[in-house]
């Protein structure tokens, strides 16, 4: 199955920056989107912002916990710890 | 610290491991319950009853899988038991809403007319920037149900697209589909951010 017929635009390309990061194209499409990229500015650049975003989503981690809602949690552990069979 | 040391602790009697393990989990708990049940209320219910099902059944976790696993799995569970079915009807129409870049940005025959600029080495200097930072937890934070799920269990906690997928109830190719749209809006966000902090 191929997504990508001829060559692509980039409005198209940019559609498929999870497939290719996720290694689901198959070999043709994968060699169109590349070869897309090698004359695209754009495109690469939008590649390399979802690759950046990916590592800096997992850099910065999850929200701070609200220290009410921590110290309410903590209780169960007394709770629970205590009475462990 | 590691979740196999905080776990030693935590058996040991140690509270602060507890509140560790808490702090780095909760929120992302809650989130995915969340994704399960009707209400913030009841996700908030369910991420506290998998920290009492830890408390009581830490002892006999036996490290076959990792802690972060072996947690988000009672968590799916539990959510899953008392959650309203009516949230899992979420539409993952892969043909729905499928443009995730302005369309203003490209001319008629699809090129780019506003291209952006690579964030290589921007976003990666500026991490503890507290703008970046908040730029993404908000993006997070208003993304709709079934992305905030896969954005926060791929890409914050690392997951596989594999493992997201068994703990939502989902194929794999629904949840790519899913993570093309989250991913993009938090793309988005950090574009604006970066943009607008750079001179």
């Amino acid at each position: 199955m191929s997504l990508l017929s001829k060559d692509i635009a980039c409005r198209e390309a940019v559609e498929l920056v999870t497939s290719y990061l996720e290694d689901t194209m198959s070999r043709g499409d994968r060699k169109r989107f590349e070869r897309h990229l090698e004359h695209c500015d754009g495109c690469a650049a939008y590649l390399d912002q979802v690759r950046e975003t990916i590592r800096a989503t997992g850099s910065v981690g999850p929200e701070d916990l609200d220290p009410e809602v921590l110290d309410g949690l903590v209780l169960l552990y007394h709770e629970f710890q205590l009475g462990a069979p | 610290m590691e979740d196999e040391e905080l776990l030693e602790k935590l058996l040991a009697g140690d509270e602060q491991a507890f509140r560790e393990l808490v702090s780095k989990y909760h929120t992302t708990l809650v989130r995915v319950a969340r994704y399960h049940v009707g209400s913030e209320a009841a996700a908030e219910d369910v991420a506290q009853d998998t920290w009492v099902a830890v408390l009581k059944g830490v002892h006999k976790f036996e490290g076959r899988s990792t802690f972060k696993t072996w947690l988000f799995r009672i968590l799916v569970n539990r959510a899953r038991t008392s959650g309203t079915r009516e949230h899992r009807m979420v539409s993952v129409d892969p043909t729905e809403g499928s443009a995730t870049v302005a369309g203003s940005r490209f001319d008629t025959s699809g090129a780019w007319t506003d291209p952006p600029a690579p964030f290589t080495d921007v976003v990666e200097a500026r991490l503890d920037d507290a703008a970046i930072v908040r730029a993404v937890h908000e993006a997070i934070r208003e993304l709709p149900e079934p992305q905030q799920a896969v954005v926060t269990l791929r890409d914050v906690e690392g997951l596989s697209t594999y493992e997201v997928a068994s703990l939502l109830g989902l194929t794999e190719a629904n949840v790519r589909v899913i993570l093309h749209r989250g991913r993009a809006k938090v793309r988005a966000a950090l574009e604006d951010t970066v943009s607008g902090g750079v001179q």
